[in-house]
């Protein structure tokens, strides 16, 4: 696949993307939401959400949404993430540093599997 | 905070919660003037006089509806520690701009830290607002206005990863040309 390297080459990818949206439109998009209020900035949130940047670039992830929000009010937790696999719960993750959150994203988006030992009561 | 584009995150977010559809970051080096101006401005909701003093400084004004975080307190102190200033600038129904100004050489202040994560985690994160990004180094300056960039994307999610890629080295390159640009003229400044 080559590197996008202007606007016009964007577009390109687009007009290719727009063949397979049908496709990906059946199968469900898995979301995710990182915790971006002052605290969870200073626990190193901005980190955070750049290793689950970094996973989806290394591995080519496709149906992703990723999204920032304000302060998510679990007092201590942050870094917070949050994961809905299509069709599933949401599943909260606490404290989560970037070598967490690439693991998150390897066994629960990628896998399926919750990663138990890092998931908090929201 | 350790970085200062950290605090630039958090006033920006401050922005996202105030709806803003339009939020300008802008970070200006001027090395001869030895200032480091940093700027974030919206056209979210807008705050009273009252709401602008006390963001600045919730434990002297008396009210207590409103929950308000530490983190314009902080960046106000971080600039008055380095011979610099803080003001808020905000009118109801208009909008807020929040300007901090440091010594730039000041051996308190803060490193800048990495802007291009910050500004790539904003416009990834926060795909319903229009972002511009301003840094100015010195006599050359970059701008990014994600507006291009959103239409040529059309219904491609910004999380595709060679999107992703796109935007990272966009980013980094503007922010890296701009400064290099300013050495190569033979002006060669210590670097923060």
């Amino acid at each position: 696949m080559p590197t996008i390297k202007s606007l016009d080459d964007l577009k390109r990818l687009r007009e290719e993307a727009q063949k397979v949206k049908e496709l990906r439109d059946q199968t469900g998009k898995t979301q995710i939401v990182v915790g971006m209020g002052t605290v969870g900035i200073a626990a190193g949130a901005r980190e955070t959400l750049k290793a689950i940047l970094t996973y989806i670039e290394d591995h080519h992830l496709p149906d992703i949404i990723l999204r920032q929000t304000g302060n998510i009010g679990l007092g201590g937790q942050d870094p917070v993430v949050q994961v809905t696999l299509p069709g599933a719960d949401m599943v909260t993750y606490g404290k989560v540093s970037p070598s967490m959150a690439a693991k998150i994203m390897e066994e629960h988006v990628v896998k399926g599997n919750v990663v138990r030992e890092f998931q908090i009561e929201a | 905070m350790r970085e200062l584009s950290l605090h630039l995150l958090d006033i920006a977010e401050n922005s996202i919660s105030a709806g803003a559809s339009r939020i300008v970051i802008s970070v200006r080096e001027d090395l001869e003037a030895d200032e480091l101006w940093l700027e974030v401005s919206d056209n979210g909701k807008g705050m009273s006089p009252e709401m602008v003093q006390h963001v600045i400084d919730p434990f002297v004004t008396s009210r207590t509806t409103r929950k308000v975080g530490l983190g314009i307190p902080l960046f106000k102190q971080a600039a008055e520690a380095c011979n610099g200033f803080f003001n808020i600038n905000s009118k109801p129904g208009v909008g807020t701009k929040v300007t901090a100004m440091f010594q730039h050489s000041h051996i308190d202040r803060m490193p800048l830290g990495n802007l291009e994560d910050t500004i790539l985690g904003l416009i990834l994160g926060t795909p319903q607002v229009n972002w511009v990004f301003e840094y100015q180094y010195n006599d050359q300056s970059y701008t990014f206005d994600d507006t291009d960039f959103k239409e040529a994307l059309g219904d491609l999610p910004l999380s595709d990863f060679r999107v992703i890629e796109f935007l990272t080295n966009t980013i980094k390159n503007g922010i890296d040309q701009t400064k290099h640009i300013t050495t190569e003229k033979g002006v060669v400044y210590a670097n923060h």
